[in-house]
């Protein structure tokens, strides 16, 4: 068998559990169980109000930090998964087309999200000593989301890339 | 107490680009949290990690709440001479760690 390209997949998935229906799924259930249990109200997690947040604009990310300055969306690319079980932990690789020289070089890299309560997730200072201009790292994320990861290079210009990922728990909530 | 696992080759290259993996022990509280008496967790992360090589600093990171507790970074770096690798690490409440090590280069 072969494995579908991944944006059918990701579409498959989104159609058969958008995040509004499962989080809707997950709140009845916790009511029925309450009610059946004699409970009145089960506590509900305490998610610190944002899970439901706005979602952030791609010129509201990156806005404040490009600050007018030529923005294009390539050269750099993201290793993510499509769908984690839980936000508190995603694995998360970005590497950027540079040479790496002196002359030519990547100095920022930024991950941004669309819904965390801060949108900034790391901001990480690179140079051409690194020879490669790759970083992994694991993510705390709010919930399902668009992902920005933002390069800088030694010339002024911005280059970045999108991946968007389903979450089905949030990161950031009570798990007591 | 470990504080922190890190991995690199012992021996590279001169010029070779290696891989640095680093694991810190750290609840990284994001301050959205409540105990047990619903009293809120102060936000404690590890607000600046940086790698330095023959005395030079070759990389950084300043995370937010936005990265995992026990944070894992992975980078690369390009070997020019035998020397120290160090990496410091400090969250919001001051505390310092450190990991050493040193690179032989061939």
């Amino acid at each position: 068998m072969t494995t579908p390209p991944a944006a059918l997949r990701r579409d498959w998935l989104r159609a058969s559990l958008g995040a509004t229906a499962w989080a809707a799924g997950r709140a009845t259930f916790a009511r029925v169980l309450g009610g059946a249990l004699g409970l009145g109200s089960l506590p509900t997690a305490q998610a610190q109000g944002m899970l439901s947040g706005k979602l952030l604009s791609l010129s509201e990310m990156l806005d404040p930090i490009v600050a007018g300055a030529p923005v294009v969306r390539a050269g750099v690319h993201i290793e993510t998964l499509i769908l984690a079980d839980n936000g508190l932990s995603v694995p998360f690789r970005v590497w950027v087309d540079s040479p790496m020289t002196a002359q030519d070089h990547v100095t920022h890299i930024w991950l941004l999200s669309q819904r965390n309560p801060v949108m900034v997730m790391a901001k990480i200072h690179v140079g051409p000593q690194m020879g490669r201009a790759e970083l992994s790292t694991r993510l705390r994320l709010a919930g399902g989301q668009q992902l920005v990861a933002l390069a800088r290079l030694s010339s002024g210009q911005f280059r970045y890339e999108l991946a968007d990922l389903i979450v089905t728990e949030a990161g950031c909530v009570d798990g007591s | 107490m470990a504080q922190a696992r890190f991995d690199m080759p012992a021996q590279v290259r001169a010029g070779e680009v290696f891989k640095l993996r680093l694991l810190v022990q750290h609840p990284m509280e994001t301050g959205y949290l409540l105990d047990l008496n619903n009293r809120r967790i102060a936000r404690n992360v590890i607000n600046d990690l940086r790698c330095t090589y023959l005395g030079q600093e070759v990389f950084r990171i300043e995370p937010s709440s936005g990265l995992s507790a026990n944070p894992y970074v992975e980078f690369f770096l390009r070997a020019t001479q035998t020397g120290e690798i160090t990496i410091d690490w400090v969250d919001d409440r001051g505390e310092r760690g450190q990991v050493k090590r040193t690179l032989t280069v061939v």
